[in-house]
């Protein structure tokens, strides 16, 4: 099947205030009595949650965290960008888009970015009414950086904690609807199950964490943002929490879940210091604005320390590959780059998993107090996890999970091909193609609730009629059957092995076999390893407890059955995709220098699958991209 | 012991509160953590012995984390009597092993607050912080039809300003260690961040009155200036925003905002 | 009236109060010091000489007390539903003694208050020494000493007095902090001038009964 994204056509420039105008409207007064379901409270559910509150829509939200404040969009550092072209350095919204649709590598769909670079200058403002505290200049302006393979200084940004003080901006604005009794917020709770009555997602099965009681809640839409699947890899920079369960559920009921295999690793992140990690953290990559990345030339230097390696035996192997970007070439290249480093022997720390982030020159130009006042912070959290001074000697830096690009397919109107499931935020696939740029996830997530879900939800909730459904429903009754059965099931088996093992291993897998670079061999490995990992699962895997109350097991163990059946979609993904793009590197296709060299006669389509049940081979569906304002061109950063 | 100094890890004993329900009564149980190393973090020492405790066919004990790198504000336990520790500008989830030494005992404890009622184990209900931010955490800032960003010039000073007080990641540590149990800390950073910047000023006796109102509703003490809360704070939230609270209360009060927003109801 | 149902404002009322009493220690401890000039009497004479003062100061006072010690229990109490379960290890970062005691500190300084007015002012206690002197003034040198000659007397006042300093210790700075006065700047100068503050009445009223005691002033 061909899959029609609905964008507009015509000029690009006018799209989305076209396709606003034509878009039916819902009646003030008739607002009210629709039901709408909000899942995740990250940037995206937060603002789309506040903002259908605030139009006059019965809203409900949910999160599985116990305050819609620490959804993970908490955790972005750098920033967010946006096309106000402050600082008079030659940005616009047609830079932006542009360099959005070419940082993607050519596999978003422009009109979708066209929008996203227009309502860019609307957060900002927005975030400025909420109180958000951004940077300022000494005349009170608001402050910009350039960041991460831009060449304008279009992030705005507070303090390391951006997307801290835009998710409180997003929370205020959501507790303001809460009081006012427009939301009704379900924190701990999590979704399980998607309802879709006669083609229409009409409801959403949940756990409450606290009690263990599974309910659905029936609507008129369903608006799933519930953010990206990068655990998939185990360690990661997400948040424990983090799933791709939601998604994957509304998956297994019929929405089209689109290039699984775009998944961004992130190259500022400290070094994995042993097997019983966690999580990996993130260092905001604005520390590459003033360090320098290197490794030893010889590999007799990787024993010293790195303050006695001499400067002739340094590697700055960034520098010296993209001289124009250096240290600032966007991720997905200075990850892969920093792996062929360490693949080659050249790699530093335990393992040799690890590159140096050096900031002594920096210091020696502008002292340290400027670099303390810059990433004093960064600098500090450094310290804490490693123990290491890094005004004295080097970061140790490496890449990891750390963004999915991939997400379930949407049209123009962020709603999957399931009429009445709206997906915003990672969780979609929408803007960023195979490649994210630093400062853009931000973006979207407020850009997606605050300007767009407002708008085109009413386009279909125009063309429905509330309250259809009911909770007696046979499609309800039957979903809160089949989830209590997969709870049951899952701690029945009690078997001999962790929840954490198996998670283990399969993010070790993944990240071995399906991880910065791919081949059809590694890939076609996963797809063996995968199902066995999974068949062990469900015969062997101990979850202890019961389901009556909070059972943080039983929580792991659900989001991981779900990963290993994921796993196995974004392998093929991968395997399907036979080009390199962006994230998605597969070492067969590549130019002599290493870089991703794609496949436009055969692959410029978004890929969006369909599941056929597990285990069985999903369906593909593509959506031809087509390029009229930005064409297509080998993505250089030379 | 001093063979595992050898190595570097750690056995250590920790007594920990567990309680297997909101009311049901709990007690402390000791366990053992085996071959920890000092790149270990807290959280990731507690899984080692959940993993044991599993494999024994034990309930693991049940705590609350997310993101593991101290923003998301989820992490909480009292460690050896203080929130997070007590190592500064430190949570739980970011503190490492290394600041502690073979044969350790560890007393882990929950948050203890009557606004914060105990869920499982070391599992806390905070609800009631968020409801101190519905009360009036927040600029009454409609989507869409405001002003551009730099209309209003503010002073990189006051921005700063803004910030220190924004960096709260409402873990409640302050309110767990406060022997009042008191989110002073909490709801005063809100308010002067609020207070401070020209957007929140319309609004600000309402919400000092709002908020205040609110602490009371939910159960929190009252402030007697221990400041044991910034002490606490893993980040380090100063109690400076705790005098610009009262000072914000008093110039309400002198305007009369406080009493007319008593009358209407709240 | 928000002032005395709010968290904040009974606090403010609490500090305004509080400020009141220190203003009269300080006033208090001034006129103390002409005993060690023989001038007491003299000043008590003087004082008598100014009713409308005197009267002034009394109601103003006694209304202070009144309400900061309501307030101090009705808040306490408070507190202490608000945390009803304490923490096996009792350990602190910042909070002190004296701040942790205040109400305690201030219970006793309560007792004392009208222990020392049932004393000195009505002068109803035993062991008084009441007469007149060589100028035909109230000998009020003589009815104190009269009673600091008596050991437990004398450590009674100095074990109030103990309570005052502790007291004053944490309520100095921390009136600044609830009328909101304070920053971070100022809140470790506060500090420091409530322990300065409280250290020289300490020093100022302990030395009464101790030089009398021991002889030291007759």
């Amino acid at each position: 099947m061909i899959l029609d994204g609905k964008a507009p056509t015509g000029k690009i420039q006018d799209s989305w205030d076209n396709y606003r105008f034509e878009l039916k409207l819902v009646n003030p007064a008739n607002k009210r009595k629709f039901k709408i379901l909000v899942v995740g409270t990250g940037l995206a559910g937060a603002s789309a949650a506040a903002t259908l509150g605030e139009l006059g829509y019965n809203v409900e939200a949910f999160c599985y965290q116990d305050s819609p404040r620490r959804a993970h969009s908490i955790a972005a550092q750098g920033g967010i960008n946006a096309a106000k072209s402050y600082p008079n350095d030659g940005d616009s919204i047609y830079r932006l888009f542009y360099d959005t649709v070419k940082g993607g590598d050519f596999r978003a769909r422009e009109a979708d970015v066209w929008r996203l670079a227009q309502v860019s200058n609307n957060i900002i403002d927005q975030c400025v009414a909420q109180g958000v505290p951004f940077a300022r200049d000494y005349a009170g302006y608001l402050d910009n950086r350039s960041f991460g393979g831009a060449q304008v200084s279009r992030t705005f940004y507070a303090r390391g904690q951006t997307g801290q003080q835009l998710l409180l901006g997003a929370y205020s604005a959501l507790s303001r609807q809460i009081k006012a009794g427009t939301v009704k917020m379900f924190p701990r709770t999590e979704m399980l199950d998607l309802v879709v009555v006669d083609g229409e997602a009409k409801g959403i099965t949940i756990r409450d964490l606290k009690t263990g009681e599974i309910r659905v809640h029936v609507g008129d839409a369903v608006v799933l943002a519930s953010g990206g699947y990068a655990n998939v890899f185990y360690l990661s920079t997400n948040a424990m929490g983090c799933s791709v369960t939601a998604a994957w559920k509304a998956h297994k009921k019929g929405a089209f879940f689109a290039n699984p295999c775009y998944t961004q690793i992130h190259p500022t992140c400290i070094p994995q210091a042993g097997d019983y990690q966690s999580k990996l953290t993130l260092m905001s990559e604005s520390l590459r604005n003033d360090g320098r990345i290197w490794v030893p030339k010889k590999k007799e230097d990787l024993n010293k320390p790195a303050n006695q390696i001499p400067e002739e035996d340094r590697d700055y192997y960034l520098e010296r590959k993209y001289p124009s970007f250096g240290n600032l070439a966007p991720r997905d290249i200075a990850s892969r780059a920093a792996k062929e480093q360490c693949d080659d022997g050249r790699g530093v720390g335990p393992g040799g998993r690890g590159v140096y982030l050096d900031f002594s020159t920096s210091i020696k130009r502008l002292g340290e107090d400027k670099i303390r006042e810059r990433y004093g912070n960064l600098f500090e959290m450094y310290e804490r996890i490693t123990d290491e001074n890094a005004y004295k000697q080097p970061m140790r830096i490496y890449p990891a999970p750390h963004y999915s690009m991939g997400g379930l397919w949407v049209d123009y109107n962020l709603m999957s091909n399931v009429p009445g499931l709206f997906v915003l935020g990672e969780a979609n696939f929408s803007v960023h193609g195979a490649n994210r740029l630093g400062a853009s996830a931000l973006m979207q997530g407020l850009a997606d609730g605050y300007f767009v879900i407002p708008y085109t939800i009413g386009g279909y909730l125009a063309k429905t009629k509330p309250g259809k459904v009911k909770t007696d429903n046979p499609e309800c009754v039957k979903s809160i059957a089949d989830v209590k059965a997969e709870r049951e099931k899952l701690l029945a088996i009690n078997g001999k092995r962790t929840v954490t093992e198996f998670i283990r291993e399969l993010g070790a897998t993944m990240w071995e076999d399906v991880g910065m670079a791919r081949s059809e061999k590694t890939l076609t490995d996963a797809l063996k390893k995968i199902p066995s990992i999974r068949e062990e699962f469900w015969q062997n895997v101990k979850v202890p407890g019961t389901g009556a109350d909070t059972n943080q097991q039983l929580e792991n163990a659900g989001r991981t059955a779900d990963f290993l059946e994921f796993a196995e979609l974004l392998t093929r993904d991968a395997l399907h995709r036979n080009e390199s793009c962006g994230g998605h590197f597969r070492v067969e296709h590549q130019y002599p220098d290493g870089e991703a060299k794609r496949d436009d006669e055969n692959y410029c389509y978004s890929a969006a699958w369909e599941f056929k049940g597990v285990g069985k081979e999903p369906e593909l569906h593509k959506e031809p991209l087509k390029f009229e304002n930005v064409h297509l061109a080998v993505r250089s950063y030379k | 012991m001093s063979a595992h100094a050898s190595d570097g890890t750690m056995n250590l004993k920790l007594i920990v509160w567990r309680q297997k329900g909101p009311n049901e009564p709990g007690k402390f149980e000791t366990y053992e953590a085996r071959n920890i190393t000092p790149h270990h973090s807290f959280l990731e020492m507690m899984d080692v012995v959940n993993e044991d405790l599993i494999k024994e066919g034990k309930e693991p004990i049940v705590f609350d984390h997310d993101c593991r790198e101290g923003i998301c504000g989820m992490c909480s336990a009292v460690v050896n009597g203080v929130p997070h520790g007590g190592f500064k500008r430190t949570t739980l989830c970011q503190l490492h092993m290394r600041k502690f030494k073979d044969g350790d005992a560890i007393y882990i404890e929950p948050w203890r607050s009557r606004a914060f009622p105990i869920v499982k184990d070391l599992m806390v209900d905070r609800g009631a912080l968020d409801k101190l931010i519905q009360a009036a955490g927040y600029i009454s800032a409609h989507t869409g039809g405001v002003p551009d960003g730099n209309a209003t010039p503010i002073g990189k000073r006051t921005a700063d300003y803004a910030m220190d007080a924004a960096e709260c990641i409402g873990c409640g540590a302050c309110v767990a260690a406060c022997p009042n149990g008191a989110a002073m800390l909490f709801a005063g950073a809100k308010i002067s961040q609020y207070a401070e910047l020209p957007q929140g000023q319309v609004e600000a006796p309402e919400r000092v009155a709002a908020m205040i109102n609110a602490m009371a509703e939910n159960g929190f003490g009252n402030c007697t200036n221990h400041y044991e809360c910034q002490a606490a704070c893993p980040k380090g939230i100063d109690v400076k925003f705790i005098a610009r609270m009262n000072r914000e209360f008093v110039k309400a009060l002198a305007q009369d905002k406080v009493g007319a927003l008593a009358q209407s109801g709240k | 009236m928000r002032l005395f149902s709010d968290s904040i404002g009974r606090k403010v009322v609490m500090a305004i109060t509080g400020l009141l009493m220190v203003l009269f220690v300080i006033g208090h401890l001034l006129g103390n010091f002409s005993i060690f000039a023989h001038g007491i009497n003299a000043y008590a004479e003087k004082l008598h000489h100014l009713p409308a003062l005197v009267w002034g100061n009394r109601v103003v006072m006694g209304l202070a007390v009144i309400v900061h010690v309501i307030l101090a229990i009705q808040v306490t109490m408070e507190n202490q539903a608000a945390k009803p379960t304490k923490y096996k290890v009792e350990r602190y970062l910042k909070a002190t003694f004296a701040g942790r005691t205040m109400i305690w500190t201030g219970l006793i300084l309560g007792a004392f208050i009208v222990y020392h007015l049932l004393q000195f002012t009505i002068r109803k206690t035993p062991g008084l020494v009441l007469e007149q002197d060589a100028l035909n003034r109230f000998d009020v040198f003589t009815m104190v000493v009269s009673q600091f000659k008596v050991g437990l007397i004398a450590l009674l006042y100095v074990v109030a007095m103990g309570g005052l300093f502790l007291h004053l210790k944490h309520g100095i700075q921390s009136t600044f902090q609830t009328l909101g006065l304070s920053n971070g700047v100022m809140l470790p100068r506060y500090g420091a001038l409530g322990k300065v503050l409280s250290s020289v009445f300490l020093v100022g009223f302990v030395a009464i009964p101790v030089t009398i005691f021991f002889g030291i002033l007759k």
